[in-house]
């Protein structure tokens, strides 16, 4: 098993692929709009929020989609290449597994809402808008921070 | 098709970047809201600087037409509490969206978890939409970026944020006492 890269090398890293995206396709990175297009596609609700990604087409032609699947293949591809791949439940050194994947489940169900809220994620808010400096971004970024810092000691028995 | 396969090649470097700097593990990300882990932040931040720097001179030499770049809209105060929101939720379950995506691709079952949440997360919040629309578009502010708001010129803005950024990574680098 290889060790990671060092932060700041893997950051350059991450910057130019952002780069890269932005000069071929117009648009940064994204993630929770993936999951956004596929829930418009299974929700059997009509409201303003789910039609405008249904305007789009089915999420199978949606941009984000694919590179999210991408994403998969990449994180994959890089796990399996440093030996780093194992099936495991990745939890806090005193955690159970049963609450680790319910922590997991409602963590991730939170993140969901405050995603839509804020229109995007780490990836397209934090990181694409971030670097061309919209003001959406950095607001976003700076809330994302206080949040997880105010609610690290009130959960902190699911990491140390 | 083509449009789409370079989605699939972009969101793989994505990944694999990811998967390098060790944003995979779960115990990693939440370390940072620990103190004990600055990996996100300087991973996040770089990513940041490196592609603000890149694309402030792509667009300076003329090379990338800066304007026709995608701008997400600035709706302050939905923004804010969606953060906040956001960052509760992260550090329960220890991934944001792309790395609980790298997570699972990398045989964390906890990653599929937050996966399978996330979405369930999603279309629950879809499905309640009619009750905060208001709250999702106030305080619509357009496209607004730090420049315009600030009255600063746009490499003053990259430049003050530049500096920022280094004098965070000494501080940190001096200081902080990783685990």
């Amino acid at each position: 098993m290889r060790p990671y890269a060092a932060p700041y090398l893997a950051g350059i890293g991450l910057g130019c692929v952002l780069i890269a995206c932005f000069v071929l396709t117009g648009q940064g990175l994204g993630a929770s709009g993936a999951f956004a297009e596929a829930a418009s596609a299974v929700a059997p609700v009509a409201n303003p929020w789910f039609e405008a990604y249904r305007n789009d087409g089915p999420p199978q032609t949606a941009w984000i989609v694919w590179e999210v699947a991408g994403i998969v293949l990449g994180g994959a591809i890089s796990a399996w290449l440093a030996g780093r791949f194992r099936f495991q439940v990745a939890r806090g050194p005193s955690l159970a597994v049963t609450p680790r994947l319910f922590a997991a489940l409602i963590g991730g169900a939170v993140m969901g809402l405050g995603a839509v809220l804020a229109r995007g994620c780490t990836s397209g808010q934090a990181l694409s808008g971030g670097a061309l400096l919209s003001t959406s971004s950095w607001v976003f970024m700076l809330a994302a921070f206080a949040g997880g810092f105010a609610a690290a000691p009130l959960v902190r028995r699911l990491w140390s | 098709m083509s449009e789409l396969l370079t989605a699939l090649a972009i969101g793989a470097a994505f990944g694999f970047a990811l998967e390098r700097a060790g944003l995979g593990d779960p115990n990693k990300l939440s370390g940072q809201f620990y103190l004990r882990d600055f990996t996100v932040f300087k991973v996040m931040m770089t990513a940041i600087v490196t592609a603000m720097l890149g694309l402030f001179w792509l667009g300076r030499l003329g090379v990338v037409p800066l304007g026709a770049l995608y701008v997400p809209e600035t709706f302050l105060l939905p923004q804010a509490v969606g953060g906040l929101i956001f960052g509760a939720g992260f550090v329960l379950c220890g991934l944001c969206p792309g790395t609980s995506c790298v997570a699972a691709a990398s045989g964390r079952i906890d990653g599929l978890a937050v996966v399978i949440g996330l979405f369930a997360g999603i279309v629950a919040a879809g499905v309640a939409f009619p009750l905060y629309a208001e709250f999702y578009n106030a305080t619509p502010l357009g496209v607004l970026t730090l420049p315009r708001l600030t009255g600063l010129p746009y490499g003053a803005a990259v430049a003050a944020i530049t500096l920022m950024a280094l004098a965070a990574f000494a501080i940190i680098d001096r200081f902080a006492r990783e685990r």
